[in-house]
């Protein structure tokens, strides 16, 4: 779960981090206001969940109180990358004379943390990293044994990091604080980009994507709640209801509604009615939950208008399919689609879960998972013309 | 970790609904239980397999080769250091949800102990005709049948539908790797590809893989030095763009993560790779033809060339699901 610039900002400042002095507003009114205390020229900027906002111009600079406002004005309520802004971030400008980049991070390679440092901040580190990768500094970590101010201070030692005796030691307090950050908050990542250092030689976050671990939820519930209530709503209103209902689903532009368990075979149905010449409707995986959670799930994917068939793919593994089954015929019993659906069931509990769908609904299901993507896409295909 | 059937086995949690289920379900595939851990209520009996409080009590009993873990995602870390620390030197984590820093300080333990872990959020391993550990249906014969073919699967519902056609095509399996669905895992794609490139009884690896992450982009590196052919199945490669971990995710793979780029890097190094589930029999029927063949076997159907999205990563990771989908991967489904 990716937190606010400012949340994120907030968490950095409480580990004693420091960030620009600056405010949140809601309103081009309270834009103003913040604007005016910060007292010189100021950034706004939109805080969406977003990456590249400088890029999609929901960054502003304002040298007066009266052209933040304006900005403010601009950009709230405005769609940037498919999120609507509801709040900015009014900051103080800094004279910077570094941007650097800094990252703590879960890294799969190595099993662990990774710290990350780059004298090359505050531009796209992608790129950076396409065209110079030695230019960034990477150390794994034990994370028993974490990674302290001496540990970072080895880190840039280590390199030809082009960086003053004292400045170094304020650097290496940084990366150590975010490593801190990283595991106070159970993060995925925390990454500060560009970390700088000012014309007066402070170290400063001026920026800050902090991503929480979903996993670790249970010992992070404020910030989480924080979190959520803070973020702008996206994607389309049906995805906006499904997540409500507790469901991963995302709308895509076909007419082949799928239902299926487990997430790898929910992608393989989609590659499958793909590669088969059809073009899904939905993602949505529905598993264990499947009993009680069918209605809703199968509402949902109905809900669509532009489903004009349905299919059906389970695979039981730790994931019974007659109990799937039996929550997806009573379902189809209660909704009756006036659509046709194909259906294809293997693994565990596989035979009652037939049994089940021929009693019930009258279908025969497809032995072959071809046979019913085929069968489906076909009956959309038909239905269109 | 390939099991045999004389392997001892310990189930942690096995006084919990789904560990004393799944105990008997593993005991059906023929599994050596020989001990169950459930704090504090050591002393007890479940199924004919004595209960201890601790994994160490345990150990002083019996011979452990391996400890399956049915505990809840917060209590996994202590139960996998407590059977780490105990000298068991295989652990199956089978917990969804597990906090990524948790299970790394778990990975740190093993590593430091020579010990391997399989999983997190993982449906665990069947060696067809010797034992199965886990939540996956070793006990159908109909999915599972004792042969050559070694599969690498980071899904358990896609894992078992393609274990299925593998018995379709007439033949079986030396081993079944679920290594789980998490981005952070104890054993990685390639880890499993190295166990199965050992084992006398592997004559071919199947790698199922998904979008996401740069696992499979990983053991293509390593599949390119070994002999034994590989076929290799990516879901997900239709989905669309999705959410992404943000740069500095983005920074340790590069550009890989997406479907082509999984296809490609396995194809380069050799792997066949099969664009739906169905055509890994027609592999298999064919296997002479798996390596360095110009021309794939046909499948029984006119197969049209996939739809592969151009560079499509992901699709996005929600809260309660920490997807295998995207680039932020996990949950085997």
């Amino acid at each position: 779960m990716e937190l606010l610039e400012h949340l994120g900002k907030e968490v950095l400042r409480d580990s004693g981090l420091p960030t620009p002095q600056g405010a949140v507003a809601r309103t081009s009114q309270d834009a103003l206001q913040a604007a005016t205390q910060c007292g010189g020229p100021v950034v706004v900027k939109s805080q969406i969940p977003a990456g590249k906002r400088g890029k999609a111009g929901a960054i502003r600079f304002a040298s007066s109180p009266e052209e933040a406002r304006v900005a403010a004005e601009d950009l709230l309520g405005s769609t940037v990358s498919g999120f609507i802004v509801g709040a900015v971030l009014i900051e103080e400008q800094v004279d910077i004379s570094r941007e650097l980049y800094a990252a703590v991070l879960n890294d799969a390679g190595t099993k662990g943390p990774l710290v990350l440092f780059s004298t090359e901040g505050g531009m796209d580190i992608e790129e950076v990293n396409a065209v110079s990768p030695e230019l960034i500094l990477r150390q794994a970590v034990d994370i028993r044994q974490g990674f302290t101010v001496q540990d970072a201070s080895q880190l840039l030692a280590s390199a030809e990091v082009e960086l003053d005796a004292h400045l170094r030691d304020d650097v290496a307090w940084a990366l150590a604080k975010l490593y801190e950050v990283y595991v106070d908050v159970d993060a995925d990542l925390v990454e500060v980009n560009p970390l700088v250092l000012t014309a007066n030689g402070n170290v400063r976050a001026l920026d800050c994507k902090l991503s929480l671990d979903p996993g670790a939820r249970p010992r992070q519930q404020d910030r989480f709640a924080r979190a959520e209530t803070s973020m702008p709503p996206a994607g389309t209103e049906l995805e906006q209801q499904a997540r409500h209902e507790g469901f991963l689903f995302i709308e895509l532009d076909g007419d082949v509604a799928v239902l299926a368990n487990g997430a790898g075979l929910t992608m393989t149905t989609l590659d499958s009615v793909a590669h088969y010449g059809g073009r899904a409707a939905n993602f949505l995986e529905i598993g264990g939950d499947a009993y009680t959670k069918a209605t809703p799930a199968l509402r949902l994917v109905l809900s669509n208008p532009r489903v004009k068939s349905l299919l059906v793919n389970f695979c039981g593994a730790f994931a019974r399919t007659d109990v799937m089954t039996e929550g997806v015929v009573a379902a189809i019993e209660e909704l009756r689609p006036d659509i046709p659906i194909s259906v294809t069931i293997h693994g565990t509990g596989e035979e009652r879960a037939i049994q089940l769908v021929e009693e019930r609904l009258g279908l025969t299901p497809h032995d072959l998972m071809d046979d019913a993507v085929e069968e489906a896409v076909q009956a959309a295909s038909e239905a269109s013309r | 970790m390939i099991v045999k059937g004389t392997d001892g086995v310990l189930v942690q949690g096995i006084t919990g609904t789904q560990g004393q289920f799944w105990s008997e379900r593993m005991k059906e595939c023929g599994t050596r239980i020989v001990a169950g851990v459930s704090p504090g209520k050591g002393g007890r009996e479940v199924g004919g397999v004595p209960v201890y409080s601790s994994v160490h009590d345990a150990a002083a009993e019996h011979d452990i080769a391996v400890s399956v873990l049915f505990v809840p995602p917060l209590a996994a870390k202590s139960a996998a250091l407590e059977a780490l620390q105990a000298g068991v030197s295989n652990v199956v984590v089978l917990t969804e949800h597990v906090p990524y820093h948790d299970i790394m300080e778990v990975l740190a333990e093993a590593e430091d102990r020579g010990a391997r872990v399989l999983g997190p959020n993982t449906a665990g391993l069947v060696v067809p005709g010797e034992a199965s550990v886990g939540i996956m249906p070793g006990f159908a014969s109909n999915i599972f049948q004792p042969g050559s073919v070694g599969i690498v699967s980071r899904s358990g519902s896609l894992g078992t539908l393609m274990a299925l056609h593998v018995v379709r095509a007439g033949q079986g399996q030396s081993a079944f790797l679920g290594i789980g669905g998490d981005p952070i895992l104890g054993t990685t794609i390639t880890d499993a590809v190295r166990i199965l490139d050992r084992d006398p009884r592997t004559d071919v690896i199947v790698i199922v893989g998904e979008i996401g992450g740069s696992m499979e982009e990983d053991a293509a590196e390593h599949i390119a030095s070994i002999d034994k052919p590989v076929i290799a199945f990516i879901a997900g490669r239709s989905a669309p763009a999705g959410k992404r971990m943000g740069h500095a995710g983005a920074l340790v793979t590069g550009n890989r993560g997406s479907g082509r780029s999984k296809v490609e890097a396995l194809t380069e190094a050799g792997a066949h790779v099969v664009e739906v589930p169905t055509q890994i029999g027609d592999v298999l029927r064919g296997r002479a033809r798996v390596r360095g063949s110009d021309e794939p076997p046909r499948s029984r159907r006119d197969v049209r060339p996939a739809h592969d999205a151009e560079g499509a990563p992901a699709v996005p990771k929600t809260d309660n699901h920490p997807s295998h989908l995207g680039a932020p991967p996990a949950h085997s489904g």
